[in-house]
């Protein structure tokens, strides 16, 4: 398969998914199978990507065959690939999840096409190599992601929406500002042709304005302090599966979105911006883990940890080593699937009772062992037990620390990992360990569970596997994050093998 | 490799007991998997000894420096003998306990985990490895704690044990990541080889410290002692297997590990002996005031855990070998005498020192195995807890400072476990005047709940019939280990008449005193409980945790979208003044153009639009000036020569307006912000934060450094897209990926409206 198809296939099999989806929007099972089939032909694409970057590295298309940089570039590396793999697992898992909620008519007949619509917007994000395009691609995203935090129509959900999407257009006003002026200073908006032309000497200062204005916008997509407060007021309110996928993966795009800028644009010009993102980073970490313990909600609580843990992603970013980035990299993934999991479990523990509220929930241990199993293994390896997968994520990036003697940062990490700990045994002790309370409700619905069972159970022995076999991909991790740190192939796999004339610095920090 | 099939074994017999019930006492038979494992360490024990080690290593996590690498030493191999020894006749004792209760299945295989992880522990030879097997420990002791986890005092302290376990867990993490920085090597064996590297590091007393954190909350040390008397909440098996003979020995058990390094470094001695002797007069002296039986072993086990950590910090060949004699000891009695409690328990309901009594006609056998523990732990001749406490003398007698203090503290110490071992191993069973208990009709149980404590007795006898045998095959190779010297001493029984015999004698007699004033401390019991401790900390800590975290959830995250707007430009402002104030200063601004009639009307539109939006009482005007600003832009493109923009403007614009009319319509009106400063400061913000992103983008315009693509994509319209209107031919040729992104906005957005309506004419018609 040529590498143009393998980068188009990204976005087209979602847009055809979407499309199909809404020609059957009277046939409810048909339409759930296209969501489905749709959902895994991306995995299978992102798996493919996933195998050919690694195997021949960076690869780039270019749309309508406009050379770079006048038409918009496709670039996969291999970080871009594992997301568009992960991603694909999402909207997979979420897909199966969604099976009884469409049944049911719980979430009508938008869902399928607008989670597709979302997947498409995602993968956009993920693949461009265009500033502009990725702002578009943005825009679908947001969209997207609106409408399906209002399908059920409840006016709690309304009011989570509207913050969602008011907060979100404020990011994407931000977005836009940036990439204006990175167009009016540098006249180029792809992101290759961007680090090529920061390299002339005399550009150093230019990258600053724009840098923090694209730090405050992808900062409040990925959820940073302190502009998170979109998140926790949002992702509460809509069905299960829904916030469980963006859970796992909207705030991510964020992140990836810092990831490549930085590393592209900022990190080797101003490096002082990273210096912004470790103390923002570390702030993260401490406001989102706090926001969990006072809590007493499953799906509030686990929302404050998305911010938290967004805070050990960026720290990793900020600290810019071969080992930090890989740790970021590898908590990334890590965090999708085990994020997913945890909203997906929440969604279970509400379908059996009703309710997600701590007080009213109690007695699932004794009632439901095997899910009480799952819940048990993912909520403490989100807090960093080993040998989960959670426990790796926080160990590459307290090790990628130490190495830089960054006592501070490893401290505030290794602290968070206790009040992690703390707010997850929170919900255990509360939902699956205490007896329920007598003026509970303790009819359990039982029916329907297994389709909302099957990812649960297939994301919870990821999340051992990646504690057990997790070093080949945490070898991957490296080798992505080799290719973030020297953007050299990047660049000439987009613009072509002569672009680089004077120097591209590489983002690397050296070990003091 | 068949160092890792001992563990696997375990694993796997976790996992099969997890799923496969035994019936009733056939349980005991899980004992199978954990006894095999117990006589490949036996078997193994030649060759550990002959040979030094057995080593093994796979693979695991390179990059992160975990590889799996076992290594069974002569120290290692001792406590692996007590973990799978000790656990073998647990399980059957947990078969027993648990016969007619439910759970006896889901108790048997965790207590099999946590034994697997505890063996790794011991035989890790890598540190990332032995923090995974330590964790695991954690985990598994939580789930035990809180094994009867509807009870909230069970939650209560599973909890407490996790936190205080788990906090020095992730202080013990940071300071192994330093220390194999700093040695270069992640691998144990390799590590203590490169101890001059260490020892010759700054960061020495970090590592150090760190690590001693983690070691102190594992082994209970103060002040982190009080989770395991809280601990006792467990079923007695677990409290007899964790809290006694193994995991809280971990602690220790990394101490002894670790001090060929440390030995001699300022920053090791110093606390590991303070923190052993405090901890050892708190458990004994509060030992004295329990009176629950299982409280009072608790408390003692906190007295010896002491005891050990204290010989440990003086680091002296005799006083490494009083820890390792001392250490055998206690593992044997400690856990027989748990299990007569919990046959105690079991026979008579009670654990409650003020009701038991003369149960030593009707529980014969528990009466015999509590007999001879007690006496080991109260140092009689000829069992292994004399030989150990005689060990413990001569170390503190030998000591060159404050030996007078130590041997005192030492006397005091071992006077009180001595009453301490009596009140549980004795006083049940021979105390008078309790015939009220004897009505309830308390019975001896099954041989599994009598026989694994009586074999631990008599091994505790036996051992010390034999001190050479014992010493020479048990104590001397694992103390070769740790002092990193071949040690050759033999152990003895008799010393003749010195100084430590003498401190034996008048131990004896302190003991029996206490023991005889045993009523009066445990009056009062209830007061002593309800002084400070530093328990108290540790709750205020928590709850004033959570306080804060709310606090500060309310202060940030406080439900107003315009407070959550307001931060979030704030912050955006903020950074890009400091921006400029760390580094560009002001920019310079000139004006060069010139101004024409229809922009400026349209700039004005949109300002008014833009106000009147920003004041307005009602959500609905709002919108609809909203509009008008969006009306303002169009007109702008219109005026610039892109047409097909404006268009799109106007669409997205409409559409914009009708979504949000739908969400408003559900909404309650605006309330209006009471509060005037809030006004101004947002009106000020507002203005200002417009103010400077015109002030940028003004300044960037007249930057124009490099050739922009635009001015290409203008001259290869016609010639190469054959396309007059440049701004068509880039919407749909050259960018023509973002305009079908735009196409699909469109489209989700149009897929919104519909939902919406849909839902709110369902909702109009259920209201009818």
């Amino acid at each position: 398969m040529s590498d143009a198809l393998l980068l188009f296939l990204p976005l087209v099999v979602p847009a055809a998914a979407a499309v199909l989806g809404l020609v059957l929007r009277t046939c409810k099972g048909p339409q759930a199978i296209v969501g489905v089939l749709g959902s895994a032909g991306l995995l299978v694409v992102g798996l493919m990507l996933v195998a050919r970057t690694d195997a021949v590295g960076v690869i780039a298309t270019q749309s309508g065959l406009w050379p770079a940089p006048f038409g918009i570039s496709l670039v996969a590396d291999r970080l871009a690939a594992a997301m568009v793999a992960v991603a694909g697992l999402v909207a997979l898992a979420g897909s199966i999840y969604a099976w009884r909620d469409l049944a049911d008519d719980k979430l009508g007949p938008q869902f399928v096409p607008l989670m597709q619509f979302l997947m498409l917007g995602v993968q956009g994000s993920f693949l461009t190599g265009d500033l502009f395009n990725l702002y578009v691609w943005f825009e679908v995203m947001l969209v997207a992601s609106f409408v399906l935090l209002t399908l059920g129509n409840q006016r709690q959900q309304l009011e989570g929406a509207l913050k969602y999407v008011v907060l979100n257009i404020l990011a994407s006003s931000l977005f836009l500002i940036g990439a204006g002026l990175i167009y009016a200073k540098l006249g180029t908006l792809n992101m290759a042709d961007v680090a090529v032309r920061l390299a002339h000497p005399e550009q150093t200062d230019l990258v600053r304005t724009s840098g923090v204005l694209l730090i405050a916008a992808f900062g409040l997509k990925a959820g940073l302090f302190p502009l998170f407060f979109w998140l926790p007021s949002s992702y509460h309110t809509p069905r299960p599966v829904v916030s469980a996928i963006f859970a796992g993966l909207l705030t991510k795009v964020g992140v990836y979105a810092l990831m490549r800028t930085s590393t592209l644009t900022f990190a080797a010009k101003a490096p002082v911006l990273l210096e912004l993102i470790y103390v923002i980073a570390l702030l993260t970490m401490v406001c989102g883990v706090l926001g969990a313990a006072a809590h007493f909600d499953m799906r509030r609580i686990l929302s404050f940890h998305i911010v938290s843990q967004i805070g050990y992603i960026i720290l990793g970013l900020a600290m810019m080593t071969p080992i930090a980035i890989a740790g970021s990299i590898f908590y990334t993934l890590h965090h999708i699937v085990l994020k997913t999991n945890l909203f997906f479990l929440s969604g279970v523990v509400n379908h059996i009772r009703g309710t997600n509220d701590l007080a009213r929930l109690g007695g699932l241990a004794k009632a439901f062992p095997g899910i009480a199993t799952l819940f048990f293994i993912s909520a403490f390896s989100l807090a960093g037990i080993p040998p989960l997968s959670g426990f790796w994520a926080k160990m590459a990036i307290v090790l990628a620390g130490m190495d830089l003697r960054a006592w501070g940062a490893v401290g505030i990490a290794l602290g968070t990992g206790v009040l992690t700990l703390f707010s997850m045994t929170k919900i255990w002790a509360e939902v699956f360990w205490k007896s329920a309370p007598e003026d509970a409700n303790t009819t359990d619905n039982r029916s329907g569970l297994w389709p909302m069972l099957i990812p649960c159970v297939a994301f919870v022995g990821i999340t051992i596997g990646l504690g057990i076999w997790g070093g080949h991909v945490f070898a991957f991790a490296e080798r992505a994050a080799e290719q973030l740190l020297n953007p050299r192939e990047y660049i000439e796999a987009v613009l072509g093998p002569d672009a680089i004339t004077g120097e591209v610095p590489g983002a690397g920090r050296v070990r003091p | 490799m068949t160092l890792f099939w001992p563990v696997l074994l375990i694993a796997f017999a976790s996992l099969l007991a997890a799923f496969v019930r035994l019936p009733g006492q056939w349980k005991a038979l899980w004992a199978v998997f954990p006894g095999a494992a117990f006589a490949w360490v036996v078997l193994s024990w030649p060759a550990v000894v002959g040979e030094g080690e057995l080593m093994a290593s796979i693979a695991w996590f390179e990059q992160l420096g975990a590889t799996v690498d076992l290594r069974l030493d002569a120290y290692g191999g001792l406590m692996a003998g007590l973990v799978t020894g000790v656990g073998t006749l647990i399980i059957v004792y947990a078969a027993g306990y648990m016969e007619g209760q439910p759970g006896g299945s889901r108790l048997i295989s965790m207590l099999l985990i946590f034994m697997a992880a505890m063996l790794g522990i011991v035989i890790a030879d890598n540190l990332v490895l032995l923090f995974v097997f330590w964790e695991l420990t954690s985990i598994t002791s939580y789930l035990l704690v809180g094994f009867n986890h509807e009870k909230e005092d069970a939650r209560k302290k599973a909890l407490q044990a996790l936190l205080v376990t788990g906090t020095g867990g992730l202080a013990l993490l940071a300071g192994m990541v330093l220390l194999a920085l700093e040695a270069g090597s992640w691998q144990i064996s390799e590590i203590l080889q490169r101890g001059d590297l260490v020892t010759a590091s700054p960061y020495l007393p970090g590592i150090i410290v760190l690590i001693l954190l983690g070691a102190f909350t594992k082994s209970a040390q103060f002040p982190f002692h009080f989770w395991l008397p809280n601990a006792m909440a467990a079923p007695t098996p677990v409290s007899a297997f964790l809290h006694s003979a193994t995991m809280v020995k971990a602690g220790v058990f990394i101490l002894g590990r670790f001090s060929p390094i440390f030995n001699g470094s300022e920053w090791w001695h110093g606390p590991v002996v303070v923190a052993g002797l405090v901890t050892l007069l708190v458990g004994a002296i509060l030992g004295l005031f329990q009176t629950d039986l299982k409280k009072i072993l608790a408390y003692t086990t906190l007295a010896v855990l002491g005891m050990l950590t204290m010989l440990i910090g003086f680091g002296s060949d005799l006083a490494l070998k009083s820890m390792l004699v001392f250490l055998i000891g206690h593992a044997l009695y400690k856990a027989a005498l748990f299990m007569v409690a919990g046959g105690i328990d079991h026979g008579t309901g009670t654990r409650d020192v003020w009701k038991l009594g003369g149960l030593s006609a009707v529980m014969p056998f528990t009466m015999v195995a509590g007999a001879l523990a007690a006496f080991s732990k109260a140092g009689f001749p000829p069992f292994l807890g004399f030989i150990g406490k005689e060990y413990v003398y001569k170390t503190g007698t030998s000591l060159d400072t404050l030996a007078p203090i130590f041997t005192g503290a030492m006397l005091l110490g071992n006077m009180l476990i001595f009453a301490l071992a009596l009140k549980v191993g004795w006083y049940p069973f021979w105390s008078k005047g309790k015939e009220a208990m004897l009505e309830g009709h308390p019975h001896e149980g099954g041989w599994m709940m009598w026989l694994p404590p009586l074999v631990l007795a008599v091994l505790g006898l036996v051992f010390g019939f034999i001190p050479v045998w014992t010493g020479d095959t048990l104590v001397l190779p694992a103390l070769s280990e740790i002092t990193g010297k071949s040690m050759h001493e033999h152990l003895a029984l008799w010393h003749g008449i010195t100084l430590p015999l003498i401190l034996s004698l008048v131990t004896f007699v302190g003991g029996v005193l206490f023991y005889r004033a045993r009523e009066f401390f445990w009056r009062k019991h209830d007061r002593v409980e309800s002084s400070p401790k530093v328990e108290h900390a540790y709750d205020r800590l928590l709850v004033g945790m959570v306080k804060f975290a709310k606090r500060q959830t309310q202060a940030i995250q406080g439900g107003s979208l315009s407070r959550y707007m307001f931060i979030v430009v704030g912050a955006t402002a903020l950074l890009l003044l400091w921006k400029f104030v760390r580094f560009d200063g002001w920019p310079e601004l000139t004006w060069e153009g010139r101004l024409a009639p229809i922009p400026v009307i349209a700039c004005i539109w949109t300002m008014v639009g833009a106000i009147v939006a920003a004041v307005a009482k009602r959500r609905l005007i709002a919108l609809l000036a909203m509009g008008v600003v969006g009306l303002g832009i169009t007109v702008l493109f219109v005026n610039f020569g892109a047409p097909d923009l404006a268009i799109t403007q106007l669409l997205v614009d409409g559409l914009t307006v009708v979504l949000l009319l739908l969400v408003i319509y559900r909404l309650p009106p605006i309330k209006a912000e009471a509060n005037r400063w809030i006004i101004r400061a947002d009106a000020a913000l507002s203005v200002f934060f417009g103010m400077l992103i015109a002030a940028l983008t003004l300044s960037a315009m007249q930057l124009h450094v490099v050739e922009r693509v635009g001015e290409t994509l203008a001259q290869m319209s016609y010639a190469e897209a054959y396309g007059r209107n440049v701004v068509n031919v880039i919407l749909v040729d050259f960018r023509a990926l973002d305009t079908f992104g735009e196409i699909i906005v469109l489209a989700i957005a149009a897929i919104g409206v519909t939902a919406l309506l849909a839902a709110s004419k369902e909702r109009s018609s259920d209201e009818d």
